[in-house]
């Protein structure tokens, strides 16, 4: 998941009979699967947290540039250069399109990215971890975007038609970016020399229990998930999603010829689906927290970029009042 | 960015369709929306023609006025085709 634990900030899911006249028509609607506009009536809490949610998965892609961006000019050939510019400006992309959807809901860009840099906001803690080797390129898109598609196709049908409409967008492109990761991986074991190979089984080595955490806590310690799934701003539990995605990666795993640092990780027939082991909790707070690897220079490059394009934005503006003056006189 | 003003982004995806909503981008100016629509928006072929708007120019119904606005054509049913009933000799019509 790109947003974690999102904050609601409701103890308690009312019922419809504990809802004044306005909620509950509002909860009706969102029952009976009509999307709510940016125009409609909703609640404070409805809109703050998806303020929240929404804004977290545009910083989530914004800040997933940066782990990319380290291999541009190291990427072994042309064409995998191109490919990996095309990636990145679909996650630009990708963030715009969410800022976009959240600032219908009355939020603004700029103080939304100012809560980003001063630490206030949150971005999925998977790109707190670096990228090593080329492999980390191929993995990242196969395992990273992969676990994001299992999340974002089911967020298609959020109750919010705005964020519905940016994820319907955002589906479309992203299976480029697992199948272009993939086949790295695919090429590299089909045709590396063993060091090459290594690489490969390294990358997933490292990004296999980080990717797993993207879907956050276990059903038991999400408190948050009861409101968000009544208002349908989430449409899964994070056990169900991630579930699905482990059933769907093993046999792509087992196709690559390589394995998960997973001992417990076989197929359970009687549940139809694989069992996994137990997820490093402690880790996963610890780099939401801004413990992980790559937390601090993440941000700092964020606020290097926005400071230093500064002077940019000042002279588009000038440029375009200079313009407007002359059409005038 | 919040000196720079909101656009809103119609796309004509091909020729013979209208222009269709499909976002929004901030820009200094009209051309900057024109540029910045057609890097998000058109990346993979998506329109022939790109209009940007100012926000702030766009007059919309509210939600409350959807009742007044949009009731009364409900009870038209004779503005429709199938409303009119003629016999199968007839022929398609």
């Amino acid at each position: 998941m790109y947003a974690q634990m999102v904050d609601t900030g409701v103890k308690q899911v009312k019922s419809l009979d504990e809802m004044d006249a306005e909620e509950r028509a509002f909860q009706q609607k969102i029952d009976a699967e009509v999307k709510i506009e940016a125009k409609n009536w909703m609640p404070e809490g409805y809109r703050k947290t998806l303020i929240r949610q929404i804004s977290q998965h545009a910083h989530s892609e914004v800040v997933g540039m940066l782990p990319e961006g380290n291999w541009v000019t190291r990427a072994p050939t042309f064409k995998r250069k191109l490919q990996l510019m095309a990636k990145i400006q679909d996650e630009a992309g990708h963030g715009l399109y969410l800022y976009s959807a959240m600032e219908t809901l009355g939020a603004d860009r700029d103080e939304e990215i100012d809560k980003l840099h001063s630490g206030k906001a949150k971005y999925s803690s998977i790109f707190n971890y670096p990228t090593l080797n080329w492999a980390d390129m191929g993995a990242v898109g196969w395992l990273v975007d992969g676990a994001a598609i299992v999340n974002q196709v089911v967020l298609q049908r959020t109750s919010y038609g705005p964020y519905s409409r940016a994820m319907i967008r955002i589906c479309k492109e992203e299976s480029f970016h697992q199948r272009q990761g993939y086949e790295i991986l695919l090429h590299m074991m089909q045709h590396g020399n063993e060091a090459q190979k290594e690489m490969v089984q390294d990358a997933i080595n490292r990004l296999w229990w980080p990717s797993l955490m993207m879907f956050g806590p276990s059903d038991a310690d999400s408190p948050n998930s009861a409101q968000s799934m009544a208002w349908k701003i989430k449409r899964h539990t994070n056990d169900e999603l991630r579930q699905r995605f482990i059933d769907q990666t093993v046999p792509q795993l087992e196709f690559l010829g390589c394995t998960a640092p997973d001992p417990d990780l076989k197929w359970n027939e009687e549940r139809g689906h694989y069992d996994f082991g137990v997820i490093n909790w402690q880790e996963f707070y610890d780099v939401l927290k801004g413990y992980g690897p790559c937390n601090r220079e993440r941000i700092e490059t964020r606020r290097q970029a926005i400071d230093n394009g500064a002077w940019v934005r000042e002279a588009a503006v000038a440029h375009a009042n200079k313009k407007k003056q002359r059409s005038v006189a | 960015m919040s000196q720079w003003t909101l656009f809103e982004v119609f796309v004509r995806s091909k020729h013979g369709l209208n222009h269709k909503h499909v976002g929004s981008v901030h820009a200094a100016d009209d051309q900057m929306a024109i540029e910045n629509a057609r890097d998000l928006y058109t990346r993979r072929n998506e329109g022939v023609s790109i209009w940007v708007v100012p926000s702030a120019a766009i007059t919309a119904t509210a939600t409350d006025e959807k009742e007044p606005l949009f009731d009364p054509s409900e009870d038209k049913v004779y503005r429709h085709a199938s409303f009119y009933e003629l016999p199968d000799e007839v022929g398609h019509m």
